[in-house]
């Protein structure tokens, strides 16, 4: 069971217009993993869900699901996703439990209210099985939209941005209904621009951009990569400028001389001559007093806000 | 096939037409009760008989195909543009389930929908004017493709249309215009010469008159070309939609 349940290979899709929503895209998915889909807006993360879930046809190269083509076993791959779309779009005036029962019918399951219940009672719905969908709030008709996704008891669930426009309560409760999922043994896709989203929730993280996909990679070695961090060191008496003794490492003066910060990366730890440990040495030979100091290391935001700036 | 789908579909549809009883049921009998009215009562009784029938009860087969027309090309296709418009079609797009099936499901609900209103007016009708049909066979044959023939094409024109406005233009400018005209109302023999040749070239002259004969055993051409004409116009529907749904034509870009 170690074969990707998601296996894209060269996906390319340009539109009638001649725009080049994703060029030769390669990536799998694995079985059980939370995959988050980072990029700017127009980046192409909903376009390459949609081809998958076969709402854009591809212009080349060839997406599979559990082993089958969505193309020429399309009914079979179909069968094991469930999508929650990005806008809330909904028949207004059916009744949650009607609209959850249909989508089920849908996607060919024989009907079984027990199954619908469970869902409906996860998401916090059952109160509200018998209201027309125009008379819910806009977090609840997004849970609609998930339990529709749910109802036919999906293998991958694609989200794409699950939380826009959510409020912040609602986005922890939504992050673990999630959570539950995957617990489950269901494999989660989501997109976002929330990169607390992606660093809370997922496993791994494709970042794409202009249609490429510039980068995937477990978040924690992400992190650790490209994570970079910085030393914030409160001096006791204000520099005009960096001692010429200390020019090897990467220093900045900021709040008129009376800060000083060291920027450095996972790298630079290892290697003993640009260590903190070598900096504070260097500095106590300058003899700089240092009144107090802090570390931060940088977030995913950080690392996707520089990632984007590169390549674009 | 999978019937679950196609069951999910029409069910949906059919709760629809549930929920808009008064707009999909009750307003077509009101409108056709007007037409026996105006038509049957007021004008039929300074009309002597058509083909050795009262006006009144000649009218009927032509009023039933008229609602028949109209009501399944409006089912049909407001049954498709609402997800389409609302967005909820994703799911249908997104769903394990074939084109066949998805037309079966809207077309079926719509068509089902067009032939109770048939029956219902028909039984409305009975009320006005003495019935007798003579073909109830084919009565309820004609009743039943030009329903599915034309919610099928109400199907295509809720795909093709991008508007509420493009919605209502294929019904209002054609489908209303080509039935008035289509004998609906009189005889084609009432015609000139001329105007006898151009209606011809109106499908629902072919429709119209065969379902009449199947009431009266009378007819303005012959059964074999109504029937022809219906298999036609199904088969290039039916071929339309296949079309659409291999192009991905305005569902899928």
């Amino acid at each position: 069971m170690n074969d990707p349940i998601i296996r894209i290979n060269g996906l390319t899709k340009t539109y009638d217009g001649g725009f080049e929503a994703l060029k030769r895209v390669d990536l799998d998915i694995q079985r059980g993993e939370i995959f988050a889909l980072l990029g700017p807006n127009g980046a192409g993360k909903t376009t390459l869900i949609s081809v998958i879930c076969g709402l854009v046809s591809p212009s080349a190269g060839t997406v599979s699901v559990a082993g089958h083509d969505i193309i020429s076993e399309y009914r079979a791959a179909r069968a094991h996703i469930g999508l929650v779309p990005q806008e809330l779009t909904n028949e207004a005036f059916e009744t949650v439990w009607n609209t959850v029962s249909f989508s089920r019918g849908l996607f060919g399951k024989p009907p079984d209210p027990a199954h619908i219940e469970k869902v409906l009672r996860a998401l916090t719905l059952w109160d509200k099985r018998n209201n027309r969908l125009m008379t819910l709030s806009g977090g609840m008709k997004r849970r609609v939209l998930i339990a529709k996704a749910l109802s036919h008891e999906p293998r991958v669930l694609f989200l794409d941005e699950p939380t826009a426009g959510v409020d912040v309560a609602l986005r922890r409760e939504m992050w673990d209904v999630v959570r539950r999922l995957r617990e489950d043994g269901v494999t989660i896709i989501l997109t976002t621009h929330y990169i607390e989203e992606a660093e809370e929730m997922a496993d791994r993280i494709g970042v794409i951009n202009y249609g490429k996909l510039v980068l995937v990679e477990e978040k924690t070695a992400l992190i650790q990569k490209l994570g970079r961090k910085q030393l914030t060191l409160q001096l006791h008496t204000p520099l005009a400028q960096v001692p010429e003794g200390l020019a090897p490492f990467d220093l900045a003066l900021a709040d008129e001389g009376s800060t000083l910060v060291y920027t450095y990366d996972a790298a630079a730890r290892e290697e003993g001559e640009h260590g903190i440990a070598a900096l504070l040495s260097a500095l106590k030979t300058a003899n700089i007093r240092i009144k107090d100091l802090h570390t931060r290391q940088s977030s995913l935001e950080d690392i996707f806000v520089d990632l984007i700036k590169e390549r674009a | 096939m999978n019937l679950y789908p196609v069951r999910a579909i029409y069910m949906a549809e059919i709760a629809r037409v549930r929920r808009t009883l008064l707009q999909s049921i009750v307003s077509p009998v009101i409108s056709t009760s007007l037409y026996f009215v105006v038509f049957g009562a007021a004008i039929g009784s300074r009309i002597s008989e058509v083909d050795g029938i009262s006006y009144g009860a000649f009218i009927v087969p032509g009023l039933i195909m008229l609602m028949l027309l109209t009501q399944s090309v409006s089912n049909a296709s407001f049954g498709i543009f609402f997800p389409k418009f609302s967005g909820s079609i994703y799911e249908l797009l997104s769903a394990p389930i074939s084109y066949l099936e998805i037309v079966i499901g809207y077309v079926g609900a719509a068509a089902s929908k067009s032939i109770l209103l048939g029956l219902i007016i028909l039984a409305t009708a009975s009320l006005f004017v003495p019935l007798h049909i003579e073909h109830p066979f084919w009565m309820l044959l004609f009743l039943v493709l030009t329903a599915v023939t034309f919610s099928m094409l109400g199907f295509i024109i809720g795909i093709w249309a991008d508007g509420f406005e493009k919605l209502q233009l294929v019904p209002l400018l054609i489908i209303t215009p080509l039935t008035f005209l289509g004998g609906s109302f009189y005889s084609i023999d009432m015609l000139p010469p001329f105007w006898q040749g151009v209606t011809l070239f109106n499908p629902v002259v072919y429709l119209v008159s065969g379902f009449r004969w199947s009431f009266y055993g009378i007819s303005d051409v012959s059964i074999g070309a109504s029937v022809a004409m219906i298999a036609l116009f199904l088969a290039v529907c039916l071929a339309t939609i296949a079309w659409i749904f291999s192009t991905g034509y305005r569902l899928k870009p």
